[in-house]
């Protein structure tokens, strides 16, 4: 298992240089200039000539980044240029945040997903399968942006029960948890739809299987016999899918984020990159990359909990 | 040894789906005696898994729909029975083995787990009692150093090793009644002869009484002392195995026992029987043999044939009966 966990590890080393590069391409490739963002609008050309120089944006882009990987390596993410405080900083007040919002998300999206998945196959064609159905496609189909504004139309202006703008303090105060609501809301909503459909149809296929004719035929209540040999077997391709749409949902934090203000990680990396704060930028790739690796790392470690076919392998 | 057990009373099995309405089992009936083996046999679609399932009412209805007929099981009749009480009875009381010991039993947990589970639904057992309880069932069926293999997962296990855990999970609550579903169809020749011993030899000494399902004559041959022969719904003919393997009367029988191949006689061509099963939802007013029977004659086609016995425990459904064996089919054919 440990081995398995280092090889994970190792391998995710080439991906997180892989990603840093394109990052890196990509913010070269925006438009924006941060060597006038450092000078200042109103300053002339030959000053920002000199802090271009300064900044070593004149050298081509792979000696740039070697450079940067070099920093990188010793530890040092570089300062934003907006702000003056490190980037290390920086992220570090941002992640708090951000990880409580996923949190936040999946604590109830994820069960409550996977119950209406179970419960819709279980009473499959029945009304209730259909609604279960509906809401999901609506979760799936509707955009991350809208279902902010309909919540915070709904929730905080129309019924005003919920702030929506900012964070209130940490999750586990009061105000803390009033402020995250809606963001949370939001960011679970479009988790539910693609959980819940592959839920019912993972459950669907496995109540088909000879292995649950054997637990009928041991006199099991059709309760165990849903939860105990059809849902635990589903379970492993809806492990996989919740792995992938934290990626998602790590994107639908940037648009969350951004719409409450809430001061987090994506709405960092918005910010950096509208002000072309090249160093912040880098960091915030940097920060999402790992949360996806180590997202992947801890489904395949799950992955092999809930299936000990994949253990021998 | 005089008491059934088990007794199926014209049972009628339908199915209903995309507007055909099939009638898959017609009335079918027979006795299984206390420690007894019974063979139900027939070829593939003649109903006999679906009166297994029928009898562990393991159906899904709809489509499949009971729609006359006793299942007698210890004085109580299955049919009438409510869902707890007979869940009471699937896995404790009555076992059951499936086809396909590949697929039967579930990946995700270890073969002592499905065991015990099973242990705990119906006796009670917990813990370490429940463990040693499911090693010991393990020993029972012989699978090689149980107490490592109680831990294993079905997919370390091959086929033949799956089938024993599957007995050994159809028997760990010392049911009266055994129904084993083809349980050597899947299997490699030299395990399903190791398989077949085991499953007689676990009959003699727990005295459970089988229904042995199966498609294959010579299974029947090496673990029955009665049998039943099914064709397309309906029983055919039915008695005690030396008398059907010795004078087998029913056409379709005598057909069935020609081409079982043979290593004394050497011919060209495997003996098979022209024609083929009419599809279920096809109305035959006659015996359904009928069309591939080298004997019929009006009367066969227009009316049904009834059980009638012709030698003591012996009975059959045919008009034609009884027939001089294979030389007279042979000279119609």
């Amino acid at each position: 298992m440990i081995e398995t966990i280092l090889n994970r590890i190792l391998v995710s080393i080439p991906v997180l240089f892989g990603v840093l590069f394109l990052g890196f391409a990509l913010v070269q490739l925006a438009p924006g200039d941060p060597a006038r963002v450092q000078a200042g609008p109103t300053a002339p050309p030959e000053v920002v000539e000199q802090i271009r120089q300064e900044m070593g944006l004149d050298q081509p882009v792979i000696v740039q980044f070697g450079k940067y990987m070099e920093r990188l390596a010793h530890g040092d993410l570089g300062r934003s240029l907006i702000s003056n405080k490190s980037v290390t900083s920086e992220l570090g007040a941002a992640i708090v945040p951000t990880i409580e919002l996923m949190f936040a998300s999946l604590i109830w999206a994820i069960p409550l997903g996977i119950a209406m998945g179970t419960l819709a196959a279980v009473w499959r064609g029945s009304l209730f399968d259909r609604l279960i159905m509906a809401i999901s496609v609506a979760g799936v189909s509707l955009p991350i942006f809208f279902i902010c504004l309909m919540l915070i139309q709904l929730l905080g202006v129309k019924f005003p029960i919920f702030p929506f703008i900012g964070r209130g303090g940490p999750l586990w105060t009061l105000e803390g948890l009033r402020h995250i609501a809606l963001p949370a809301l939001s960011l679970g909503m479009i988790f539910i739809g693609p959980v819940s459909r592959m839920t019912r149809s993972s459950v669907l296929e496995v109540l088909r299987l000879d292995h649950v004719r054997t637990a009928r035929a041991k006199g099991l209540t059709e309760r165990q016999v849903i939860l105990r040999h059809g849902l635990r077997n589903a379970l492993i391709p809806v492990v996989t899918l919740v792995g992938l749409q934290i990626g998602y949902l790590l994107g639908g934090a940037v648009v969350t984020e951004t719409i409450f203000s809430y001061p987090g990680i994506g709405r960092l990396a918005v910010g950096a990159i509208l002000s072309s704060d090249f160093p912040l930028t880098q960091g915030t790739i940097l920060v999402l990359a790992l949360g996806f690796i180590l997202v992947n790392l801890i489904v395949d470690i799950l992955y092999a909990q809930l299936d000990p076919r994949v253990q021998k392998k | 040894m005089a008491e059934p057990v088990l007794s199926l009373r014209g049972l009628d099995i339908r199915f209903n789906s995309d507007g055909h309405r099939s009638r898959v089992v017609n009335g079918i009936g027979f006795d299984l005696m206390a420690g007894q083996t019974l063979g139900l046999v027939g070829e593939s679609g003649c109903g006999k898994s679906v009166t297994s399932l029928a009898i562990m009412r393991l159906l899904a209805s709809p489509p499949a729909e009971i729609a006359a007929g006793e299942v007698i099981f210890e004085k109580r009749d299955l049919l009438k029975l409510s869902e707890r009480d007979m869940r009471e009875l699937r896995g404790g009381r009555i076992g059951m083995i499936f086809q396909e010991p590949m697929t039967s039993l579930n990946p995700v947990y270890t073969c002592g787990a499905q065991i015990i589970e099973s242990l705990q639904r119906h006796s009670g057992l917990t813990g370490r009692p429940a463990r040693e309880r499911a090693i010991e069932l393990l020993e029972l069926v012989r699978l090689p150093s149980p107490e490592k293999r109680v831990d294993d997962y079905p997919h370390q296990l091959s086929g033949g090793q799956r089938q024993r855990v599957m007995i050994a999970l159809a028997l760990a609550n010392d049911p009266a009644v055994l129904i084993a579903d083809e349980p050597t169809t899947a299997l490699d020749v030299t395990i399903q002869s190791q398989i077949l011993d085991l499953l007689r030899d676990l009959q003699e000494r727990t005295g459970t009484a089988v229904l042995m399902i199966t498609h294959d004559l010579g299974v029947v041959a090496e673990t029955c002392q009665a049998v039943v022969i099914m064709y397309a719904g309906t029983v055919v003919e039915r008695g005690r195995v030396e008398s059907i393997f010795g004078d087998p009367q029913h056409p379709y029988t005598i057909g069935l026992m020609a081409a079982v191949p043979r290593m004394d006689t050497r011919r060209g061509r495997l003996a098979a029987i022209p024609g083929s099963v009419p599809p279920p939802w096809a109305q035959v007013p006659g015996c359904r043999f009928a069309a591939r029977c080298p004997l019929a004659d009006d009367r066969c086609r227009s009316e049904p044939p009834g059980l009638r016995e012709i030698a003591p425990g012996h009975e059959i459904a045919c008009w034609k009966a009884p027939i001089e064996g294979m030389s007279e089919m042979e000279t119609h054919s």
